[in-house]
């Protein structure tokens, strides 16, 4: 424990281009960027599942598929044949990144798929009867009930990937990673300890964001709550009849 | 006007929905599609506005062809009411009202304040207009949902089992004040249900569908239960068929009694008096709308609403014969109590008078 | 192939120790979720603030779990049992949710009858609301087991033996074979867990195969 806050406490390791403040940005790069490219792909494709219906059992069997993958086997593997075709710092960046999305997809996939599966066939039903289009069922009506499904696939993605982004540092790259590396490499606990700890934050600040936007951007009449705000209100009528 | 002619739907796999159908639902009238499950009723329904695509036939809109019209467009004009409400859950109930304005291209305000105007109409306290539907009763969603689809003041509605999925009580609100809307909106309505009750009470017509798709008859409610046209009708029409036909005459001037009374709040004594050695004194409230049946020898004091006997039914004066029958053989006094339309007490009438008003009818008469 | 071959006996000891590490998390973690999701779901005060607790066990990066348990132990960095323990963590924080929402599963009139009958409450939980609960809880014992055997490999890069030593030596080494074999036989675990768990549970729930074969 003592060594955990003597390397936290040591203003040394919160400067320069190791610092803590550079690995912090670096492992927010890394893991915005796979986010972003996971979304890319994954969104899209988890509305069209959903909202046509096709595919659904190929999705089953690659989320089971892919979460059965090691991850380090898969990050070594894609460095070591990768990597030597791009050469310089990119021979560890791409290919890193490379997994990284390709383990965030399934998740963000799976949350937009169920989420748009998921919306009561009566609100489709009615929204189709009232005369809109394709799109627009998809996009006025499906999509922002999909939301809390679309937010906690991309959360669950997050966390695995801020988690998962850790390993990069055993490819050379950089991330917070590196004080468990390095500390590992040294023999420094107290660095190993220090930078698993900054890690775990970061992974609980990440959601915390992600909720708040989650919050933001989300129905309130999707939310749980108020329905267990109607019961009580329900109970409340059945207790005196007006 | 809504005609079906020879419209058929076969499903894939080879299961016929309709086979054959051809009815007109007449402008300004519901027309209750009603028929055990399987029947096709929801599949016809859902043809109108091309929900469903027939395999073959057509139907018209005031003489259109729908096939010929864009879908989407079609449907826009059409207002579409479902069992399970289908309200957006993540918009507020303003916002699901205007929907179809808001796609119609109105701008904001005005549907807004269209929006705000059918949320009375329909008999919702305005301030629910910002809630979510998870905040409301099954009955308030379906009268939103009821809303929603009147928000663009369609001439024509489909309405899918509206009412099946709340309770009786609420139910009953609803039929009655749809019955309410529509004396004063006179929309072109097709109506399914697999309640023959609630298809006896709305419809202006009803067409009894079989299994198959097929019409078994189509008739006005009063037509159907003096003459089903076969067994299957006759059998899903279900009991009591010559009583509840009686709902549907008009009682012609029955002979009315004046009934002695006394106000709510009369000493036992006067209410003894009043009824001059009868059993049973009719008491009235301040405006003279009849409260109950009160029986004075059992009393003494005052009387009170407690001592009422609420047994009675109430007839209105005007109304069906099975009305004034019903409040002659539920009165305890055997004196059927007759109100005018402001609730007023008008007299009472006997059971056997009503009964020789209906055994004056011409036979066979149908209202 | 040819490394594969050569190297039967190592890749054998490790896949043993990779179940191992792999398993007994998975049997504890069971065990403690059990009376913890009991409790969530009898007590619906005690859902959220259990369900977002281990919720957030969850967030949790399991290199820095993994790194950070001798603090809480007081072990050593390279033994096992932080792996065991970490891994314990997160199986308990997936299950937690899956017991609670699979006892929620069970029908109430079914819990009614059986209350009806007289059955005491601890009788009633083992004879009749757990064995109904168990398909939904045997779902989630399945993800667990998955991610167990994936997240254990990562312990490598603590110097811990099993699979995962297979990528770091070959890493190392810039050596492929090696690395291919282990995520082969990462993935063969997972699926042999897997499917043992699907088996178990089918056997625990004669009466959904028969209504399958009706």
């Amino acid at each position: 424990m003592n060594l955990l806050w003597t390397w936290l406490s040591n203003p040394e390791n919160w400067q320069g281009s190791s610092g803590i403040p550079v690995r912090v940005a670096e492992h927010l790069a890394y893991s915005a960027a796979t986010l972003f490219l996971a979304a890319l792909v994954g969104i899209p494709l988890g509305l069209w599942i959903g909202h046509t219906g096709r595919g659904r059992v190929a999705v089953v069997n690659l989320v089971n598929g892919v979460r059965s993958v090691p991850t380090l086997g898969l990050l070594f593997a894609a460095v070591l044949v990768v990597g030597p075709l791009l050469g310089g710092d990119i021979a560890f960046l791409v290919p890193s990144i490379f997994v990284l999305v390709l383990l965030a997809i399934p998740p963000i996939l799976a949350g937009a798929y169920a989420g748009v599966e998921g919306v009561d066939p009566g609100a489709r039903d009615a929204a189709r009867g009232m005369g809109m289009s394709s799109m627009e069922i998809l996009f006025r009506v499906e999509v922002p009930c999909a939301l809390p499904l679309i937010f906690s696939g991309l959360r669950s993605a997050a966390l695995q990937v801020v988690a998962t982004a850790t390993l990069a540092a055993s490819v050379s790259l950089g991330g917070l990673g590196r004080f468990l590396i390095d500390g590992q490499a040294y023999r420094d606990y107290g660095q190993m300890a220090g930078g698993a700890l900054l890690v775990a934050v970061l992974a609980v600040l990440v959601d915390l964001v992600f909720a708040g936007v989650q919050r933001l951007v989300v129905s309130p009449g999707l939310s749980p709550i108020r329905s267990a705000r109607r019961v009580r209100t329900r109970a409340q009528l059945a207790a005196n009849p007006t | 006007m809504i005609s079906f002619t020879d419209v058929t739907k076969v499903y894939l796999g080879g299961t016929t929905a309709v086979g054959g159908l051809s009815l007109t639902a007449p402008t300004g009238k519901i027309t209750v599609l009603v028929g055990p499950s399987g029947c096709g009723k929801t599949t016809s329904l859902r043809m109108i506005n091309r929900m469903i695509e027939p395999t073959s036939g057509t139907i018209e809109i005031d003489g259109r062809d729908t096939a010929s019209l864009n879908p989407n467009e079609l449907r826009r004009g059409i207002g579409y009411v479902i069992q399970s409400g289908g309200l957006f859950p993540h918009r507020t109930i303003l916002d699901n009202i205007a929907t179809v304005p808001l796609l119609l291209g109105w701008d904001r305000a005005k549907a807004r304040t269209r929006a705000h105007e059918l949320l009375e109409r329909v008999g919702l306290d305005p301030v629910l207009g910002k809630r979510y539907p998870n905040q409301l009763s099954g009955g308030q969603q379906q009268r939103v949902g009821v809303a929603r689809a009147l928000a663009a003041d369609p001439p024509v509605m489909l309405m899918d089992e509206p009412f099946s999925a709340v309770d009786p009580v609420v139910r009953e609100q609803l039929q009655d004040e749809f019955l309410r809307l529509q004396g004063d909106l006179d929309k072109t309505i097709v109506f399914v249900t697999h309640d023959i009750d609630e298809a006896m009470k709305l419809g202006d017509q009803v067409a009894v569908m079989r299994v198959g798709g097929v019409l078994a008859q189509l008739a006005s409610p009063a037509k159907l239960l003096a003459d089903p046209h076969d067994d299957f009708v006759a059998d899903f029409l279900g009991r009591d068929r010559g009583y509840r036909a009686l709902a549907f005459a008009e009682a012609p001037e029955l002979p009315l009694r004046d009934e002695p009374v006394v106000l709510l709040g009369s000493t036992v004594a006067l209410a003894a008096e009043t009824a001059a050695g009868d059993r049973w004194v009719l008491v009235v409230d301040d405006a003279g709308a009849p409260l109950g049946w009160s029986e004075p020898e059992r009393l003494s004091g005052l009387i009170d609403r407690d001592h009422l006997h609420r047994g009675g039914t109430v007839a209105r004066i005007g109304g069906s014969l099975r009305a004034a029958l019903d409040a002659a053989l539920s009165s305890p006094s055997r004196r059927g109590v007759l109100v005018a339309d402001d609730g007023r007490l008008v007299g009472t009438v006997r059971a056997q008078d009503v009964l020789s008003a209906i055994e004056r009818r011409p036979a066979g008469a149908v209202a | 192939m040819k490394w594969f071959l050569g190297h039967l006996d190592q890749v054998a000891q490790l896949m043993l120790n990779h179940a191992v590490l792999a398993l007994i998390p998975l049997v504890v973690g069971l065990l403690l979720a059990l009376p913890l999701g009991w409790l969530a779901k009898r007590y619906r005060g005690l859902y959220s603030p259990l369900i977002a607790g281990t919720g957030l066990l969850y967030t949790i990066p399991s290199l820095a779990l993994f790194i950070l348990m001798p603090l809480v132990l007081g072990t050593g960095i390279l033994d096992p049992v932080n792996v065991v323990v970490a891994l314990t963590v997160y199986t308990v924080a997936l299950l937690v949710r899956t017991v609670a929402d699979g006892l929620g599963s069970v029908p109430d009139e079914v819990v009614q009858a059986a209350t009806a009958m007289g059955i005491g409450r601890l009788r009633r939980f083992w004879s009749v609301e757990l064995p109904l609960a168990v398909p939904v809880i045997a779902a989630g014992l399945r993800v667990a087991a998955v991610s167990n055997v994936s997240i254990v490999s990562v312990a490598a890069l603590l110097g811990i033996s099993q699979l995962g030593s297979l990528f770091t030596d070959g890493f190392a080494r810039n050596f492929l074979d090696p690395i291919v074999v282990g995520i082969g036989a990462c993935m063969v675990l997972a699926l042999a867990m897997d499917l043992a768990i699907l088996l178990l549970s089918r056997a625990a729930t004669p009466w959904l195969r028969t209504r399958v074969a009706a």
